[in-house]
């Protein structure tokens, strides 16, 4: 992979400073626009995706703590798949396999937010399970007892206190989605590491693009830290 | 204003309720002792069916609990409850504990609910604890706050499942004084506790429950000072 070779072998610790001066960083400035691209795909499939795996991960984790042996069933099989397999074979598989299945093919895009979607669906439905398993059962016992139904108790008790407690993971789940979003770029989505890849590969630029390009992803996930943090402290989690 | 006939009920195979029969009147306040594991928490929560009855009649307010078409969540709203451990809504302040249930499933308004929830508040002593949020309270203040939410619902009856016994014991008086002032304004009362002194005072009846059944009942003078049972003078003796 163009990514693991250096121009030159260092050889001792004065050259491979010498070496770091000899990059040329400044030319990265030219290369912005595509780079600024990939970010533009990154985000937007881990935003949309992250939606979209929010809403299949209430969806499904309440079907795991559902009566319903059917949709119980149906939900741990969804969650047990997604967690079974690697995201890099989900992505593959539903980019490269599954448009011979349905008859027609998927567009990378869509098919990454698919991937995205799909798998931080599965653990979010973890995450929801758990945190409302965890919410003491007196509190449902509370709300039935002054006649609110089921549903009135979970949307207005458990929910509301279970949400709470779903932040901290939250938060750690969408900055493994985001990261996760890197993957899809064998399946050519026009996304960050993809871009970096075609920079170099033509401008034999690796260190210097490469950097640029982790820098990237630590600038989302760092700034993503820190609103979950000041989230946090405001809720008082 | 509650009958219960033949009432089973059975965890699993675990037999914990033996053919309970049990009648309680309009403003009547009874009070059930029985030693740990006799079933009394399982019986008070059969007359709101927080647990479900494996067999038997429970008639609460007219209403047949076993019959399918009766609604759950009516019924429930006539039958206020007190849990031992609070179970106050943490998330939100006192006063919205109060007022959530009677808007959602009363539908009464906001204005209503709030002047309802401040009313009942001061009743309870704590008017001034309105904005307040639960864990703010002490463990006396926090079980008054939830006979005040019971009372929002305007319940016809009460259930009890030892509402004292979380408490430390500089606590307990405030809760009991509350209850007293409750079963003075005619409320049907019906109170699994440890506190004899309360039974003696306030009690119409006690029950006595081993073993899932009711042992013996009676009036609490003629129960505490001259049990007939030989289970119900052992535990008398263990405990006073
Ligand atoms: N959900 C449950 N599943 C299985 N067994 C249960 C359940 N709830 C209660 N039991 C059992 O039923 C029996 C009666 O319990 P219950 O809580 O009614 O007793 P209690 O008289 O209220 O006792 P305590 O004074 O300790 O509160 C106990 O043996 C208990 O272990
Ligand atoms: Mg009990």
């Amino acid at each position: 992979m163009d990514g693991l070779t250096f121009r030159a072998a260092p050889f001792s610790l004065t050259s491979e400073v010498k070496q770091m001066v000899n990059f040329n960083w400044l030319q990265v400035i030219d290369f912005l626009p595509e780079l600024f691209t990939g970010l533009y795909y990154t985000l937007l499939i881990s935003v949309i995706g992250l939606i979209i795996g929010f809403v299949l991960g209430g969806i499904f984790g309440l079907g795991r703590i559902a009566n319903n042996k059917l949709i119980k069933s149906i939900s741990a099989i969804y969650v047990e798949v997604i967690r079974g397999t690697p995201v890099l074979v989900q992505a593959i598989w539903i980019y490269f396999a599954l448009p011979l299945i349905i008859g027609f093919e998927i567009e990378s895009i869509i098919a990454g937010v698919i991937v995205i979607a799909l798998n931080s669906g599965a653990y979010i439905a973890e995450i929801v399970r758990g945190a409302v398993q965890s919410i003491d059962k007196g509190q449902m016992e509370a709300g039935r007892s002054l006649g609110l139904n089921h549903g009135q108790t979970m949307r207005y008790i458990i929910w509301p206190q279970a949400f709470k407690r779903m932040i901290p993971p939250l938060g750690n789940q969408f900055i493994i989605s985001i990261k996760d979003t890197s993957l899809l770029s064998v399946i050519l989505v026009p996304e960050l590491i993809f871009q970096g890849r075609l920079i170099a590969a033509n401008h034999f630029n690796a260190v210097e693009i490469y950097t640029t390009v982790a820098v990237f992803y630590l600038a989302i996930t760092l700034t993503l830290s820190f609103v979950l943090r000041i989230i946090e402290r405001r809720l008082d989690i | 204003m509650i009958q219960v006939k033949g009432l089973y009920k059975n965890f699993g195979k675990t037999e914990v309720l033996k053919g309970i029969n049990c009648e309680i009147q309009p403003s009547e306040v009874v009070c059930v002792i029985g030693p740990s594991g006799s079933g009394k928490s399982t019986f008070l929560r059969c007359l709101n069916m927080l647990e479900s009855i494996t067999s038997g009649e429970v008639i609460v307010d007219g209403n047949n609990l076993n019959d399918s078409n009766t609604d759950i969540n009516m019924v429930r709203t006539e039958v206020g409850m007190v849990f031992q451990q609070f179970n106050l809504f943490p998330h939100k302040k006192v006063i919205e504990n109060l007022m959530l249930a009677p808007q959602k499933v009363r539908n009464i308004s906001r204005q209503d609910a709030r002047e309802r929830a401040e009313k009942l508040l001061a009743k309870v002593g704590l008017g001034d604890k309105a904005e307040q949020y639960p864990q703010q309270l002490s463990g006396g203040q926090q079980q008054r706050v939830a006979i005040a939410r019971a009372l929002a619902m305007e319940p016809k009856m009460m259930l009890f499942d030892e509402p004292t016994s979380a408490l430390d014991p500089e606590l307990v008086g405030e809760v009991l004084e509350v209850m007293k002032q409750l079963a003075k304004e005619g409320m049907t009362m019906f109170v699994v506790t440890h506190e004899m002194g309360f039974a003696r005072e306030v009690g119409d009846r006690v029950l006595f429950m081993d073993n899932g059944v009711i042992v013996e009942e009676g009036k609490p003078d003629q129960l505490f000072s001259n049990p007939q049972s030989d289970r119900t003078k052992e535990f008398l003796n263990k405990i006073l």
